[in-house]
């Protein structure tokens, strides 16, 4: 190869000047792939929720490799490490094959293999069984994903309403609530932030780079590439951390006290914005009173963060903004106080005036493509089960911890039923003694899945799901930089007898007699309905895996509207809704029309508090068993501060077990004796420890934090389970 | 002639292993083996630490002492600098193994040594090497030394960096940039 050719590389596929040479060389490039024995067919990823479009590599008819699609905004034509090991999930030996039907016990992992007509067969008269005996109500469903849409859909058909996704109360729902109680609307999935221009990005407990969460990942190494000042706070020295120029180590649970220290500075030194926070705010002059007592030398003690790192924090902050974006963060159940702590930061933002603005959180435009048109739903008549009389009064979805015990306790009616789909439940929420308590009372628990989780474990009935590479599923339209549509179509056929979740769920209809709900008879039908009602055609989209509409302004100075869903329709430093709630309930706790700050539990002598976060290649317990991905990191390990280590007689590579509060006991754990963590918290990744027998990779190796979170905080806005509130003791095996 | 390098900015590098996950796939590395890995160093106490992250390989060397001690000529230097082995000459003697001073090498379960080649399959038709391409920080870089337009010159010649082991005499071809902060 001559040096002319080598360029190349640089100025074409790389430099690529618009989209219509991009959309050529892709052309041109399966054109020219295809000579060879190989085939490109797009898609869109399924390892996490983020959705990237990717490109499959056929070599001789059979699977590949997986790129990222260069015309998806997304991806930018790069997978993270998961969707890159996507691959893997095809050929996993521990994947479902069959339909199967317990044999004897629950929770014994023994099982008959049944046809599919005996499999849905079996679920309809359970299904018709509850409906008669209880009502459709009292069955529920639990999914995680895109991939739900149509068995939601055969449910509501059904006639339950309850339907609920750990997404909420367990992930981001404290964030959504705290900033659309300030601005209207919540940071979405994918996040509104403009990483990329950022010129100062402040992450609170956000490990990017770590939670590979791609399109942010890949703007915060451009925000580090331009020389953007990165703030993080970070009980764990993570890799963002390493790209600071400020990491403060912050006390765990203590957040909430500097957020109102650093607005303290900015009010009291009038660095906010005040242009912008008098023309958007609402509340203002006595959102700046309420923070007076909170200066950074109050902060102090219980931050362990010293007053004049967060005067300069603050200061920097406001050098740069606009463009300084404090990062709200995505799994923000903490300490049970979340909504608050989200609203804070959520102000912090408003008083730099980085909503709507470039740097900061930029406004999503969506393509307008209408759902398919179904009949409506049956109505119901009784409330749904969750959130009994509104006791969480912000709760905008429905509670996953809200329907688990209105199973265990039939209040405020009994719940005899669960279809979960795709979300390993007993893993998901904190507590795993309730969560099988629950499914005692069950009359039914149906799995639909890829792979047997732990909660398929102790399913009735188990149905294998095809993986995303192997069907077609609801096209992706989400809130973005740029409005677009994806599609998923298979690359390769199932191995074995699993079926897509559509099938399995227009196939449930039909024999519920349900057939109304489903006028279309195959997956391209319904995909080519909704898109040919705004004018785009499904062999498009087969092509090229995206359609992308016309760009829009995203920033306020660009004349993206300044719009807010509040009731003042304006940015609320005063909550009137929070106002609202505290005038009608008076003695209610945690309402505060402004946050309060309210300090952690002091951690046990002894003890320590645990928290879990991300690897960069394992997407929550769903990938452990990934071949590529296990054999990248087979299994989590516990940092512990180096000193605690030592003074514990304890080393890298030892094993461990972790006992909490209540005297439970993890499995055995590598320990990672580590400088890069504070001495009073421990920390592992999420997703380990599996006990399915099934999951044969992954069995027994590591530890699972679920396991140990057995106390748990319930934010009163919005019920969300604090998850960051359990304390352990390191034991040595 | 060419000479092929990598460029690598330790400063956006967030040790994703996507480069280990794309090199896997792409040139089906068996289980329990890679081609290239993550490596971290950590120095400091608690809170005042330093964490250094970088994507590691076979760093191609200009003076190569896997090809100086392969017996049967199987570790060869391709066009370009790429250093190749011939899966049809390697008796597996693990000669190479030993003498790489950056563990690059490992015996792939079929007999042979195996390591990293610079993805020359993919270099060859105008594709850059898988690592490369997947990168969602974009902290590699890949290109001719000998082209002094070339982005990877460029970058060695603008910017602080260093190689792996400069000791062992090896004259690597991957470069890691250093950034002062």
């Amino acid at each position: 190869m001559n040096r002319r050719q080598f360029l190349g590389i640089g100025a074409g596929a790389l430099a690529a000047a618009g989209l219509t040479s991009i959309l050529g060389g892709e052309r041109a490039r399966a054109a020219t792939l295809a000579k060879s024995g190989l085939r490109t067919i797009p898609t869109f990823c399924d390892l996490c929720f983020w959705k990237c479009g990717a490109v499959a590599t056929l070599r001789d008819g059979k699977l590949w490799k997986i790129e990222g699609n260069p015309l998806d905004p997304l991806s930018r034509g790069r997978l993270c490490p998961r969707g890159t090991g996507g691959v893997g999930a095809t050929f996993d030996p521990d994947r479902l094959r069959r339909p199967l039907l317990r044999a004897r016990v629950r929770g014994e992992e023994k099982w008959n293999a049944v046809s599919w007509d005996d499999a849905l067969g079996y679920l309809a008269l359970k299904l018709e069984a509850i409906k008669a005996a209880h009502g459709p109500e009292s069955m529920a469903m639990f999914s995680h994903g895109l991939g739900g849409n149509f068995l939601k859909h055969t449910l509501k058909a059904y006639g339950t309403t309850n339907i609920a996704a750990p997404s909420f109360a367990q992930c981001r729902g404290p964030r959504d609530v705290g900033f659309r109680l300030t601005f209207g609307d919540d940071p979405g999935s994918p996040e509104r932030t403009d990483i990329a221009n950022a010129r100062c990005l402040v992450l609170i407990g956000s490990h990017l780079g770590e939670n590979m969460h791609n399109t942010q990942v890949q703007e915060f190494a451009q925000a580090v590439g331009s020389g953007a000042t990165i703030i993080v706070v970070d009980p764990r020295f993570s890799v963002a951390a390493s790209k600071a120029k400020h990491y403060l180590p912050i006390r765990p649970g203590t957040d909430t006290a500097l957020l109102l220290a650093w607005m303290n500075v900015l009010v009291t030194e009038k660095l906010y914005d005040a242009e912008y926070v008098g023309k958007y705010g609402y509340g203002f002059e006595p959102f700046a009173a309420s923070l007076a007592e909170f200066t950074p030398e109050w902060a102090y003690p219980e931050t362990c963060i010293a007053p004049e790192i967060i005067r300069e924090t603050a200061r920097e902050m406001a050098r740069h903004r606009p463009a300084t974006l404090v990062h709200p963060g995505r799994h923000s159940n903490w300490y049970g106080h979340d909504t608050q702590r989200s609203r804070a930061v959520a102000l912090l933002n408003a008083l730099l005036g980085s909503w709507g603005r470039r740097g900061g959180f930029y406004v999503p435009a969506q393509m307008d493509l209408p759902g398919y048109p179904y009949p409506p739903y049956p109505k119901s008549t009784k409330a749904k089960v969750d959130n009994p009389d509104q006791r969480h009064p912000f709760a905008y979805e429905a509670l996953t911890t809200g329907i688990r015990e209105a199973t265990i306790t039939g209040k405020p009616y009994p719940i005899k039923g669960w279809m979960v789909y795709a979300t390993n439940l007993v893993r998901a929420l904190p507590d795993e003694r309730l969560t099988l308590a629950a499914i005692q009372e069950l009359d039914l628990l149906a799995v639909v899945d890829v792979i047997p989780s732990e909660t398929a474990g102790w399913a009735d009935i188990v149905l294998p799901e095809s993986t995303y590479l192997e069907r077609y599923d609801d096209l992706n339209v989400e809130l973005f930089r740029e409005p677009f549509i994806g599609l998923r179509q298979p690359v390769v056929e199932s191995p074995d007898d699993q079926k897509p979740n559509w099938w399995i769920a227009r196939e449930l209809a039909l024999k519920l007699g349900l057939a109304r709900y489903y006028p279309w008879k195959d997956i391209e039908e319904y995909l080519s309905t909704r898109l040919e009602k705004r004018g785009y055609h499904l062999a498009d989209l087969k092509r090229d895996g995206i359609v992308l509409g016309k760009k829009q302004p995203i920033y306020f100075e660009d004349g993206a509207p300044a719009e807010f869903a509040t009731p003042s329709k304006k940015i609320e430093f005063w909550s009137s809704q929070l106002q609202q709630h505290a005038d009608a309930h008076p003695g209610v706790k945690g309402f505060d029309p402004v946050p309060r700050y309210e300090p952690p539990e002091p951690c046990p002598s002894g003890a320590y508090r645990l928290l879990f976060g991300r690897a960069p290649v394992h997407s929550f317990g769903r990938t452990q068993t990934n071949p590529i991905l296990h054999d990248v990191m087979p299994e989590n390990e516990l940092w512990l501060n180096a000193g605690e280590a030592s003074r514990l007689g304890l080393r890298s590579g030892d094993r461990v077990k972790l006992r909490n509060q209540e005297g439970i006991e993890s499995l055995p754990i590598l320990l990672k004796a580590t400088e890069r963590i504070r001495a009073d918290c421990v920390f592992m990744v999420h997703g380990f420890g599996h006990t399915a027998k099934g999951l044969t990779r992954a069995f027994h190796k590591g530890a699972s934090d679920v396991q140990l979170l057995t106390r748990i905080k319930v934010d009163p806005l919005m019920g969300g389970t604090g998850l960051n509130d359990n304390f352990v003791s390191v034991v040595p095996v | 002639m060419a000479r092929f390098a990598m460029v690598i900015d330790t400063a956006l590098c967030v040790g994703c292993s996507d480069c280990v996950v794309a090199c896997k796939t792409e040139n089906d590395v068996p289980e329990g083996f890679c081609r290239d890995w993550i490596e971290e160093e950590v120095r400091g106490t608690f809170p005042t630490v330093q964490l250094t992250i970088h994507s590691s390989r076979c760093n191609h060397c200009s003076s190569p002492p896997c090809v100086s001690c392969c017996p049967t000529g199987a570790s060869h230097v391709h066009e370009g600098g790429v250093v190749l082995v011939d899966h049809g000459k390697c008796i597996g003697c693990k000669a190479c193994i030993e003498a790489c001073p950056y563990d690059a090498r490992f015996s792939h379960p079929d007999g042979y040594a195996d390591k990293c080649t610079f993805c020359i399959h993919r270099v060859e038709k105008g594709l850059l090497p898988a690592c490369v391409a997947v990168c969602p920080t974009h902290c590699m870089h890949f290109g001719d030394l000998d082209d002094p337009e070339s982005e990877v010159t460029q970058l060695v010649r603008s910017r602080p960096y260093h190689v792996l082991t400069p000791e062992a005499g090896t004259q690597p071809n991957v470069f890691y940039l250093t950034r002062g902060r």
